[in-house]
């Protein structure tokens, strides 16, 4: 039985990992996204996600790819929280020679599945391995997290109909879709009113929850299905800190001193 | 290395490349090589996989019209020890998916090969969607990706043993109609670097590769001259052999059936350059920047002068015959 207060903690935790992390590296950084993905983060890496051996090399591990590969901030603190990468590894963040960088670099030793920044790439590969584990007849499951901006792409609903014809019942995609994309909002540039529907018309089986709401989370991740399953999961971008909430300018920004200071405040 | 017999490298060249695609396939997986997993997009029968997916119904998969998907999903497949071969027309992968190619294949080194079937203008009628005119050049210019060219039947089916075996990406680009021209000897072995020579002479170098060869050969052979040393260049790169031949020679004409970019051309001039080589005379045959004519595959070589007369005629101008 999962404690879901437990979860809560550890959200609130990497949160605050995020803000330090994105703070004492240089540059600016993916916040926004990063942000609005961490309870869906930690509700995989908490309680979903089976990693039993310890081993990321493991062919019977499940498997997760960061498909909207921006999103870092939000993968490499869950890796660091729940021990995938060392204190010394996960402190290379954007130092010279790291292989932790603004956008994911396939290395199974750090538990990272997929090279990913481009967009619209990770689907495809999420559901090739879900086809090879039912070939293999292995029951591990692939997850993968796709953007809402992301789904612009054409390749995403490509992968969309395969993973139907081919019913891809262990592979689990979540649209993390908290309306905005680097240039505005959503409904200005590719709505997303109609995502629902979409993904439901291409053969998945979707259920949509509150994706900040962890028990809502767990329950959706819990449900079998015979097709492939969408989590359609409405979040805020840059949820937790109050002045990045909604706010698009943080999809790409940097911390001062003082706006570092409150978000760390906010987060205590 | 797997036993051919003599009639079936026979049959094979009445089949031609594209043919034969599906025909090796098939001969490796009932030789055992369960990790061998075929995927199209939905041109199964053109890549002559009829029989494979019949015979190997597990290790095959019609993904649909779906280019970029389809290198995304082999790339994934891959990483479930699977040797995954993949087959579309030669823009349809290297320039629509181009985008796939670089992230999955050539930043990732899944072990996924792509072979791409009627390469060149044997699309003939098909036209400059089909042409592959500049597969080599994008796929040469990303690192981790080898790429490949058989001369014939028996060179493709051997380099599809090779990569049967070989952990990483590779390009494998199919060209020619049916029946094809056996150029190599039955007992022919592939080494990556190797470059074969089919007629030996001492006077003008000729290297090519891919079955555009076969009209360069039976030139030399007409000519009936010792002095044309003809250069099969299967592996496409800058190897220390092709260093090597090239330094033995002062006369030199390349062959190709592709853009004069990025490719065998391409490939000598750097060659050239790279290595401070004093000046040679070489000369450089392709196919014109530009779209292209569309006809009969056989009328398309004699407009852009790669038929049997026109390359006796360059070959007359150049060397002593």
């Amino acid at each position: 039985m999962t404690d879901i207060s437990n979860l809560y903690k550890d959200a609130r935790q990497i949160r605050k990992s995020i803000i330090n992390l994105a703070f004492s590296s240089s540059g600016g950084q993916h916040l926004g996204g990063g942000l609005s993905m961490v309870d869906i983060m930690t509700t995989l890496y908490g309680s979903v996600i089976n990693n039993c051996s310890n081993s990321t090399a493991d062919p019977l591990r499940d498997r997760f790819i960061l498909s909207k590969g921006h999103g870092v901030l939000g993968f490499y603190p869950v890796l660091h929280h729940y021990g995938y990468i060392s204190d010394e590894i996960y402190n290379t963040y954007k130092t010279p020679g790291t292989q932790l960088i603004s956008h994911p670099i396939k290395n199974l030793e750090y538990g990272i599945e997929s090279s990913n920044g481009s967009l619209g790439h990770g689907l495809s590969y999420a559901a090739g391995i879900a086809f090879g584990l039912k070939q293999s007849n292995l029951s591990s499951k692939v997850y993968v997290l796709v953007g809402d901006g992301e789904c612009n792409e054409g390749s995403i609903w490509e992968a969309a109909m395969s993973a139907s014809q081919l019913q891809l019942s262990n592979l689990t995609c979540i649209v993390d879709c908290n309306k905005y994309q680097s240039d505005g909002h959503t409904d200005d540039i590719q709505s997303v009113v109609s995502m629902q529907l979409r993904w439901n018309s291409f053969g998945w089986h979707v259920i949509e929850v509150d994706g900040h709401d962890i028990s809502q989370l767990l329950d959706a991740f819990s449900i079998k299905t015979i097709k492939p399953k969408l989590i359609l999961a409405n979040t805020i971008k840059g949820k937790g800190i109050s002045f990045m909430e909604n706010d698009n300018s943080w999809h790409h920004g940097r911390l001062t001193s003082s706006t570092f200071e409150q978000a760390i405040a906010e987060l205590s | 290395m797997i036993n051919l017999k003599s009639s079936t490298i026979r049959q094979w060249s009445r089949l031609g490349q594209r043919g034969v695609y599906g025909q090796a396939l098939l001969k490796l997986a009932s030789e055992g090589n369960s990790s061998l997993f075929a995927i199209s997009a939905d041109l199964g029968n053109s890549s002559g996989l009829d029989r494979f997916k019949r015979d190997f119904a597990s290790q095959f998969l019609n993904i649909g019209i779906a280019e970029q998907n389809m290198i995304g999903f082999a790339s994934g497949l891959s990483t479930l020890s699977k040797n995954v071969f993949l087959s579309s027309f030669a823009p349809f992968i290297t320039m629509r998916a181009a985008e796939q190619v670089r992230m999955n294949l050539a930043y990732m080194k899944s072990n996924v090969k792509i072979v791409s079937i009627g390469s060149g203008i044997s699309m003939g009628y098909l036209g400059n969607s089909h042409f592959g005119l500049e597969d080599i050049s994008i796929i040469r210019s990303m690192p981790n990706i080898p790429v490949y060219a058989p001369c014939d039947c028996l060179e493709l089916f051997r380099i599809l043993e090779y990569l049967s075996s070989y952990d990483g990406p590779a390009y494998l680009r199919l060209t020619g109609t049916s029946p094809s021209t056996s150029l190599l000897p039955d007992d022919y072995q592939f080494i990556p670097e190797n470059i074969p020579i089919l007629r030996d002479g001492n006077d003008l170098l000729v290297l090519s590769y891919g079955s555009i060869l076969a009209n360069i050969v039976s030139s030399v052979d007409t000519l009936n001259t010792h002095s044309i040393c003809v250069a099969n260049v299967p592996y496409l790169s800058a190897s220390s052999q092709l260093v090597d031949l090239i330094s033995k020679f002062n006369k030199i004409l390349v062959i190709e059936e592709h853009f004069k970019t990025g490719a065998l051309c391409s490939i000598v001039k750097e060659i050239l350059v790279d290595y401070n080589f004093p000046s040679k005379n070489v000369v450089f045959h392709s196919l014109p920047n530009a779209y292209l004519s569309s006809g009969d595959y056989s009328d398309l070589l004699t407009v852009y002068n790669l038929d049997k007369n026109s390359i006796i005629q360059l070959l007359s101008t150049l060397s002593s015959v």
